[in-house]
């Protein structure tokens, strides 16, 4: 029986409370917007961190507490409560959402202090904060799913932040309905897990399954549900196709929500539903798919962007592939995937932060063919974006080599060709990964200036680089600290049952040292090849060079992702729409007329001897009614 | 204590003060329009605190024999249904009353009557869903059509006339085929009863052979289906509500369609237990063709008319209704209530901002209106806000019921609730298109000096806004009172596991 704590609430409350008052409150808030609102994001942090203590200070089987706060929705067994959940998979999201959130918000001070909406802005951030926490600290699919469509609403807002532009708009909508579609996913896990269970708790499924209530085919749906929710809010394949356009927020935006936070939802998901992926191998195997496309799809596109935004968020996609990857290997693959999770939040939040710096510098210019030779010119964001390169590109000791080489390390043991297969997906995605982080990294800071003529590039004021320093330390030390002794893995094995799946004293496919040299090699390769076309010496074009190959349009093209939705989808959809609208109004309505008219006709006698059948309406009625009296009358006779 | 009889009789003495006034001094009608429709939804909240939720049935019941030669009563009572729905229309009433204060001036015919009429449809609202009594509910059912009427056709816009005889033709061509029902349930109640009978209690005692069921019941699922309206049978919903004063159509789809979808859960589902089983199907069918139809159309409209727009979401938030209530589950029938509840607010509230809108920049077409969110944040928030209860976005009170009609409905029938889950992807695009088009973007030319909402209409707007955030978070309020008739509603069908996890 898990504990109580009272505290729960106020982790979403202080900065749900403070997201109402910024977006109410008036013009006179503008001054202090800011303030309130990174205040009420490190309150939570802080309470974050209070229950992360308490947490240790119980015994790893009785860490988890829950806080019920009122019945939600009870018809018949459909029963619903408003309650709140926290455990060891929860706390490391708490810590990350608030953690990073507030160095973010503490960022967006200075990031956005020349727009005149920075109020609206961090209302939003706190909306988002709040989402996101309700999302990871409910108890039920159904709670989840509050969060999980508030946090899309929070990433709408501050897409469309600038809607005024009407392609921001357009990139806000895009991300909604695309979500949409994911979430109809979600719906449907809920359905199912209802009728199959009686219950939409995490508690009551996890016991149905155990109970053996659910076929196998049920629960493969339910795991497919429960993956289409992943794939849409996660932007994997074939679902992925919002996040690059998302980029057209604030950076900070993209920071918090499209690289540390939000798009990971989905692997919290997968994650949190590990009862039903652990017996639903279908599905299971879905997952591994899903992210293995995924892996490889991003890190193409990352290939071939020149906007250093884009090149991140396809970096992310990929990022996210890896962790997918992981929870569709089974038990100890959902720890490796939180572990990817949280460093990965660490270096790509500090690498958005850096971008944003750089924009900052460069009159908000993302066209890295515009960049070059600032290391010299913004050292603290040169620093910072590096040791965050080196860890994405996964070199010792930085987080992303312990992260990412475990991740590469249970593909390989998956077994069989499925090992062979996944394994060298997972290698090849680290050569990719290399090679295009190494392209941003020269592109941007390496080379000569490519700038246009009023650009005078500076260091960011010291708001936006001290969170990029912190986020900084956290990419350097991160991995090293999560694995000694494997901490975090034992941590996290009260909630996963990683110990029961026997890895470790499994045979591996390879001995961990052979796999380490494996992943480096294929970063060497792909950082050598990046050098070799981008290194020293070598020009880059003003402009995307055109006689390239039919490979490289489409990787441009972002693989035929938005060509793809728009043949098989948006057309067809216009064109039905269109039929649609015709059949209305020609058949149906027409059909109606037609009647209709010939009712005005007959009506029209009658009318003659009316004042107009609009008065006669009232007689109508009493007509009505005294023939039912007299047909009645008749009748009883 | 005739509770009801009061409730129901004091717009209707309202409306008769307003004509005594003198026609000029139209802020004085206002004033007392306002001010009796306020009395009335505080009387009739304080009724509802009276209110049982742990019985079934019928409570606050009044009779008196009224044609005893027919067996006909004047008969009221409410159930939770009847209750939500009457208390939906007298929260509405004040808010449409205050939201409209300027709707009726330059028409056709004077302000006071404009709000007299709006008195007299509050009186038949209350009347048609609190009638016990099949023949007392035929005549509000109809009498209500006239008070719209003359709404429409006096007050209204664009083909007001033409848009006012079809919602009459349409409502009559039900009505008629509803009476011919009633006409036969009192031919089978004298004969089966000895005495003839209107009580809706005593008609479900009744045993019809399946032809004349079937046929009684087609009778009146027609009659409502037009009412709420279903695929095919409503075409004449976006042509009144694009005719009709944003207020007028306030009411007519946040409370007057209902009355069909009431209809169905009152009359077909109670007295026609077994038609009902044998057309439910080829209901949730139509339904499903509803939630798509409607959808799509809403899309088209995108380019379109605004108030066009907002009708056809109602389209296929009623095909939602009726999917929930012929899924025969305790889940889907609670949902299609709490739907009906929760759709009068959103629809109120996108129906009163549209009408400021149009009202300022003097135009209904979606594409005239654009980069409103810089020009106008709060009429733009508030718009943004009652859209995103359209389209069920969780947190907000129509998520609730709308995710309760599916779950119900996946219970009995998965494939349908699968396909209807797939009407949440349309409502994003019926929702985020208008918003894009109207809220965002550069501001279009001739909206650079529109003008925020006032004190006047924040006032009136705020109440609707606060219910559907506050209902997304405690709808089980509502539920609670719904949930025992909506129970028992489906225990009396008969009709095997009718919830989820029974295994």
């Amino acid at each position: 029986m898990n504990g109580t704590s009272q505290m729960l609430v106020y982790l979403i409350a202080i900065p749900l409370f403070s997201a109402t008052v910024l977006l109410l409150g008036s013009r006179a808030l503008d001054k202090v917007g800011h303030i309130i609102g990174t205040l009420a994001s490190t309150a939570a942090f802080v309470v974050g961190l209070l229950e992360f203590f308490a947490m240790l200070g119980r015994a790893p089987e009785n860490r988890a507490v829950t806080q019920p706060l009122f019945t939600w929705i009870e018809v018949g067994n459909f029963n619903v409560g408003a309650t709140l959940l926290l455990d060891q998979l929860s706390i490391c999201f708490v810590l990350l959402i608030t953690g990073v959130g507030t160095l973010i918000h503490i960022y967006s001070i200075a990031y956005m202090s020349h727009d005149k909406d920075r109020r609206r802005f961090f209302a939003f951030l706190n909306l988002f904060i709040a989402a996101m926490l309700l999302l990871v600290l409910g108890d039920s699919y159904l709670s989840l799913y509050v969060g999980w469509e508030g946090v899309g609403l929070a990433s709408y807002l501050l897409i469309g932040f600038w809607n005024q532009k009407p392609a921001y708009a357009t990139a806000a909508k895009k991300a909604f309905v695309a979500n949409r579609v994911g979430d109809v996913g979600l719906s449907l896990a809920v359905m199912i897990a209802f009728v199959q269970f009686g219950s939409v708790s995490f508690s009551g499924v996890a016991e149905g399954v155990e109970a053996g209530k659910a076929s196998s085919l049920a629960l493969n749906c339910l795991g497919a549900a429960l993956l289409l929710a992943a794939v849409g809010k996660s932007a994997q394949f074939p679902l992925q196709a919002w996040l690059g356009d998302a980029m057209a927020g604030p950076t900070p935006v993209s920071a918090l929500i499209h690289a540390a936070t939000m798009v990971t939802a989905g692997v919290y998901l997968i994650s949190r539903s590990h009862f039903v992926f652990d017996v639903a191998s279908v599905a299971q195997l879905l997952v591994v798919i899903v992210g293995a496309i995924t892996l490889l799809f991003g890190a193409i596109i990352g290939m071939a962007k020149d906007d250093i935004k884009k090149a991140l968020a396809a970096s992310t996609m990929s990022q996210i592939g890896y962790m997918i990857l992981a929870t569709g290997l089974g038990p100890v693959g959902y720890a490796f995937a939180m572990m990817h999770l949280l460093t990965h939040g660490f270096f790509k939040a500090g690498m958005f932060l850096g971008a944003g710096s750089v924009m900052h510098g460069m009159n908000d210019e993302v066209d890295m063919r515009k960049y070059g030779a600032l290391r010299k010119y913004m050292p603290v964001t040169f620093i910072t974006f590096g040791l965050g390169y080196l860890a994405i590109i996964g070199v010792p000791p930085f987080a992303g080599f312990y992260s990412k080489d475990k991740i590469i390390e249970i593909a390989l043991d998956a077994g069989g060709a499925k090992g062979i297969i996944l394994g060298s997906i997972t290698l090849l995605g680290a050569a990719i990964t290399a090679f295009y982080m190494s392209r941003v990294m020269l592109m941007t800071f390496f080379g000569s200036k490519r700038w246009e003529a009023d650009a005078h590039p500076h260091e960011s004021p010291a708001l936006m680089t001290i969170p990029m320093v912190i986020l900084a330390i956290g990419s350097i030390s991160a991995g090293f600290i999560f694995n000694l002794g494997d901490r975090f893995i034992n941590f996290l094995n009260p909630v996963f049952h990683s110990d029961h799946s026997g890895h470790g004293e499994k045979e591996h496919l390879l001995p961990p040292i052979v796999v380490s040299a494996l992943a480096l090699t294929a970063v060497a390769i792909g950082v050598s090849i990046a050098i070799a076309k981008y290194g020293r010496g070598k020009s880059i074009p003003a402009v995307a060079p055109a006689d390239v190959s039919v490979w490289t349009k489409v990787a441009r093209r972002d693989l035929l992702q938005d060509d793809l939705n728009e043949a098989l989808f948006m057309r067809p959809g216009q064109e039905l729409t269109k039929a649609l609208a015709i059949v209305d109004e020609k058949v149906i309505d027409g059909a109606v007329r037609g009647v209709g008219s010939l009712t005005l006709d007959v009506a029209s006698g009658v009318r003659r001897t009316q004042t107009g059948f609009v008065r006669s309406y009232a007689l109508w009625v009493i007509v009505g009614a005294v023939g039912i009296l007299a047909t009645i009358a008749v009748m009883s006779l | 204590m005739n509770s009801l009889t009061i409730l129901g009789a004091l717009p209707l003495l309202g409306s008769a003060a307003l004509f005594l006034l003198p026609r000029a001094n139209e802020l004085l009608a206002k004033r007392v329009a306002l001010g009796v429709s306020t009395v009335v939804a505080v009387a009739g909240l304080a009724i509802a605190m009276n209110f049982d939720r742990s019985v079934t049935g019928f409570q606050l019941v009044e009779k008196y024999s009224w044609i005893p030669a027919f067996g006909i009563n004047f008969g009221l009572g409410v159930d939770g249904m009847a209750l939500l729905l009457i208390l939906l229309a007298l929260i509405l009433t004040p808010i449409v009353i205050l939201a409209c204060w300027n709707e009726a001036e330059g028409s056709r015919w004077s302000v006071k009557t404009f709000f007299a009429l709006l008195l007299i449809l509050e009186t038949m609202m209350i009347g048609v869903f609190a009638a016990t009594d099949i023949f007392l509910f035929y005549l509000f059912f109809e009498a209500m059509l006239i008070p719209v009427y003359f709404l429409i056709g006096g007050y209204g816009s664009g083909e007001r006339a033409a848009a006012a005889v079809k919602f009459l033709l349409y409502s009559l061509f039900g009505g008629l085929l509803m009476l011919a029902s009633i006409i036969g349930l009192y031919v089978v109640s004298r004969d089966q009863l000895g005495a003839p009978t209107f009580d809706v209690t005593e008609l479900q005692k009744l045993s019809l052979n399946n032809q004349t069921e079937a046929f009684l019941f087609l009778g009146f699922f027609i009659a409502f289906a037009i009412k709420a309206p279903l695929w095919p049978f409503h075409t004449w919903l976006p042509d009144a509500a694009k005719a009709a004063t944003p207020g007028t159509s306030v009411l007519l789809l946040g409370v007057l369609d209902k009355v069909g979808t009431y209809g169905m859960i009152r009359f077909c589902l109670t007295l026609f237990p077994d038609a009902s089983k044998q057309f439910g199907p080829t209901i949730i069918v139509l339904s499903l063709i509803s939630i798509f139809y409607g959808a799509f159309l809403a899309i088209w409209q995108s380019n379109g008319d605004i108030k066009r727009l907002i009708s056809y979401t109602s389209i296929s938030h009623f095909g939602f209704i009726t999917l929930g209530i012929f899924a025969f589950t305790a889940q889907g029938q609670s949902g299609s209530i709490l739907y009906m509840v929760n759709h009068g607010f959103s629809t109120a509230a996108l129906f009163l901002i549209a009408g400021w809108m149009i009202a300022r920049r003097n135009s209904s077409k979606v594409q005239d209106f654009g980069g409103l969110q810089r020009v106008t944040p709060v009429l733009a928030w508030t718009f943004f806000i009652a859209g995103l209860s359209s389209l069920a976005l969780p947190g907000l009170s129509s998520f609730v019921s709308e995710f309760l009609v599916l779950v119900g409905t996946f219970v009995r029938y998965p494939l349908a609730a699968v396909i209807g889950t797939l009407g949440i992807i349309l409502a994003a695009l019926y929702i985020l298109i208008p918003v894009q088009r109207s809220l965002h973007g550069p501001v279009a030319p001739g909206n650079e000096n529109l003008k925020d909402l006032n004190l006047r209409e924040k006032i009136a707007i705020a109440p609707v806004i606060a219910l559907i955030i506050f209902f997304g978070f405690f709808p089980q309020i509502l539920l609670n009172v719904i949930n025992p008739g909506a129970q028992a509603s489906i225990s009396a069908l008969n009709i095997g596991p009718s919830t989820g996890g029974d295994k």
